[in-house]
């Protein structure tokens, strides 16, 4: 919910001291290639193979990965980051033999968990028992092995009262803890996740966090797909990232991060909006991106009504936005950049805040200080999930400058209305009939 | 090829060994028809085939009676049809029980290769995020409808019982004509369900095949019926064969079978080949297909 985890990176680096980069290999990729042949024209029937008998299929081709080669060592927490589209999903999908690589080797050593997502295969018409046993043969145990697994699984998800109720009476909150419960306890020596911190409240990222790290401490070998830099730092031993089906970086987690961020600010209208400020109105190159943190956000909430925390908001309904932003460094001339992004990371909207201040000279904000910026903000956004995040530059006006992503926090927009695409118009328009007089 | 290949185990000793630390690097070979290995394969099979039949059969209050209620009804359209209108049923020894037999393992062929025409895409969550074994999802298909025939021809026994045929000791091979229903059944459940994926005109293709195959196996009617010349055409049909056979193993045994109504070999050739080739072709293109499935869906 807030930059807890920004700040605990620190803290849990401290661990990566046992360092299994002289492990042996766990999980060898060389030269892997994968292009997805698009049909301009997909024939998706007999007819049209009867009708145009002659035609060649036209294919536009999408080259998803380009000879990617990396090793990972046994016990490495591993993270695999990238835009949309850079083809990391393809990648863990050719891990998980879910695609086949059109070439390329990939070699593993200990048994893989086949899963990419959390609850994967649940069953919902089925018992929790039925579930655990039906995920424990998808992993390659045998049926009595996955049955006497089920007590380890149910009391770690501490559902045993509930183990005869079919999963579709569960509450999203017990499934997430049996998934995780199933992750765990999986007796796997590779996993393969996606993207799980995208979704969940405070205490389901809480459960992530602590999962993540009981795994790594059981000696897993885990390759985490995700955006969130603040996870790719705080659990990482190494991170790579991808763009446009070649890597473009591979090493220390916040060397990733911050090629991720750059990658990120260059390519997001944050970039625009932000050079907006700038003084010569020049576009430069030469950002300097610094993901040491100079910056973490103390708080960051949406208000109800009464005054209380919520992340559920009708539609139309305006957002009561707060946030807490402690400087790390002195930030001078600062500048925050928001960028409402939606469930699949696409800006809808993007909005700066700079500080308000009598005189020029008081434009700064010194190191352990706490800037606040609150407010409102009309919603047009349509019923989905949204994620909040927030760039922060110091020394607006010059070229260059220091940025930092910060995550703030997510919220759902509910309501029965549907707006068409992702914002709703206000509008003020009004049909007439133009009548023959109106026309003179 | 040996772990000592890789240049950074070499020399080293590894500072946290992990549990399996000596663990082989092997190979990945992608998505397959199997993926995991055979016993993981007939192991979630079976869960999957076992977990279908007890939803149909306990989520629903009258569970088992509903799964009879189809052929029943059939059954007691037909007959009326049959005895009443037509009258052919009157001809035919023990005909009531001959047609509910019929019906019932008729019902197995149709309700297994239709179900299995969607099945690999109703799965698609399975399938495109895990590494799922895919011939499971057709075989599960087939495999859940075989145990609905065991269940109803529990009933069936008894009908044939009630209406006075006496047990005989080739009711022991039975089975056997059943099992190469079953192989048959199977052949065609690959076949369409990964044909499926990729041309969606199979759906409708097998629904109205499935039908004219209804009418072009003895079902409703005895083979002695049939005007001689269209026996070629009924025999060709590798149905037929099998169908011959039950009724002469369970219900008459005074009834021709497959070789009798064939005639000769030779004219049961076409049967036999066409089953033959349709069990390769099967086999054949869902390998073929199987790696891809998950792009294509």
């Amino acid at each position: 919910m807030n930059g807890s985890r920004t700040e605990s990176s620190d803290l849990i680096s401290e661990e990566k001291v046992k360092d299994p980069s002289r492990n042996p290999i766990a999980v060898e990729v060389k030269d892997v290639s994968k292009t997805f042949r698009i049909p301009k024209h997909r024939v998706e029937s007999f007819k049209e193979r009867a009708v145009h008998p002659l035609r060649k299929n036209e294919y536009r081709e999408l080259k998803a990965l380009d000879g990617i080669s990396f090793d990972i060592h046994q016990g490495e927490f591993f993270g695999i980051v990238g835009r949309n589209g850079s083809g990391k999903s393809t990648l863990l999908k050719i891990l998980a033999s879910i695609y086949r690589a059109d070439a390329g080797t990939i070699r593993m050593a200990g048994r893989l968990a086949p899963f990419i997502e959390l609850g994967v295969g649940f069953n919902p018409d089925l018992t929790a028992y039925d579930n655990v046993v039906m995920n424990g043969v998808m992993m390659g145990l045998s049926r009595s092995e996955a049955a006497s697994r089920l007590d380890r699984v149910i009391d770690f998800a501490e559902l045993e009262e509930f183990t005869e109720l079919k999963l579709k009476n569960y509450s999203s909150g017990m499934m997430v803890r049996l998934a995780f419960s199933l992750m765990v306890q999986a007796d796997a020596d590779i996993l393969l996740i996606d993207e799980v911190l995208a979704v969940g409240d405070a205490s389901f990222q809480q459960k992530c966090a602590d999962t993540f790290n009981q795994m790594r401490d059981l000696g897993k070998t885990i390759v985490l797909v995700t955006h969130d830099m603040a996870s790719v730092e705080a659990y990482c031993h190494r991170a790579m990232l991808i763009q446009d089906g070649e890597i473009k970086e591979l090493g220390r987690p916040r060397e990733v991060a911050r090629a991720y961020f750059k990658l990120n600010f260059d390519a997001s209208s944050a970039r625009q909006t932000a050079l907006d400020y700038m003084e010569d109105g020049e576009v430069s190159d030469d950002f300097v991106l610094d993901v040491d943190i100079q910056a973490k956000v103390r708080d960051s909430w949406l208000s109800d009504a009464a005054g209380g925390r919520t992340t559920n908001i009708e539609v139309g309904e305006r957002l009561n936005f707060n946030v807490e932003i402690e400087a790390l460094r002195d930030l001078n001339r600062p500048l925050f950049t928001f960028q409402i992004n939606d469930s699949k990371h696409v800006q809808v909207t993007g909005f700066n805040q700079t500080l308000e201040v009598e005189d020029e000279s008081g434009d700064r904000l010194p190191a352990g200080s706490v800037a606040r910026i609150s407010g409102t903000i009309e919603n047009p956004l349509a019923p989905g999930r949204y994620q909040v995040i927030c760039w922060v530059t110091r020394e607006r006006e010059t070229s260059k400058r220091v940025v930092q992503g910060l995550k703030l926090f997510e919220f759902a927009v509910f309501g029965i209305k549907r707006t068409p695409g992702l914002v709703e118009a206000t509008t003020n328009l009004k049909a007439r009939i133009l009548t023959g007089d109106a026309d003179e | 090829m040996p772990m000592s290949d890789s240049p950074e185990s070499m020399g080293k000793s590894p500072v946290m060994a992990p549990p399996g630390a000596d663990l082989k690097l092997r190979e990945v070979t992608g998505p397959s028809a199997v993926g995991g290995g055979w016993r993981r394969m007939f192991d979630l099979l079976f869960l999957i085939a076992v977990t279908d039949f007890r939803k149909v059969y306990f989520s629903t209050v009258l569970g088992y009676v509903w799964s009879l209620f189809r052929p029943l009804v059939l059954f007691a359209v037909l007959l009326f049809v049959f005895t009443q209108i037509f009258r052919i049923g009157s001809q035919v020894e023990n005909y009531p029980v001959l047609l509910l037999f019929n019906i019932v393992v008729f019902g197995f062929f149709q309700e297994a290769t239709l179900a299995a025409v969607m099945s690999v895409m109703a799965q698609e969550g399975v399938v495109r995020k895990t590494q799922f074994p895919r011939l499971v999802i057709p075989l599960a298909t087939a495999l859940t409808a075989l145990f609905n025939l065991g269940v109803n021809l529990v009933v069936v026994l008894f009908f044939i019982l009630a209406f006075g045929v006496a047990p005989m000791w080739t009711w022991l091979l039975a089975p056997v004509a059943l099992l190469a229903l079953t192989v048959l059944t199977t052949a065609i459940c690959l076949l369409v369900s990964s044909l499926y994926v990729r041309f969606r005109d199979v759906g409708i293709i097998w629904g109205v095949l499935a039908t004219a195959l209804f009418y072009a196996t003895p079902v409703l009617y005895p083979i002695e019926i049939v005007p001689e010349r269209f026996h070629g055409l009924i025999l060709a049909n590798p149905l037929t064969p099998i169908f011959l056979e039950l009724r002469r193993l369970v219900i008459d045994p005074n009834a021709p079978g497959a070789l009798e109504a064939a005639g000769s070999w030779l004219q049961l050739m076409p049967a036999i080949v066409i089953a033959f080739v349709t069990c390769v072709l099967s086999v054949w293109v869902f390998h073929r297909e199987a790696p891809r499935i998950a792009e294509e869906l």
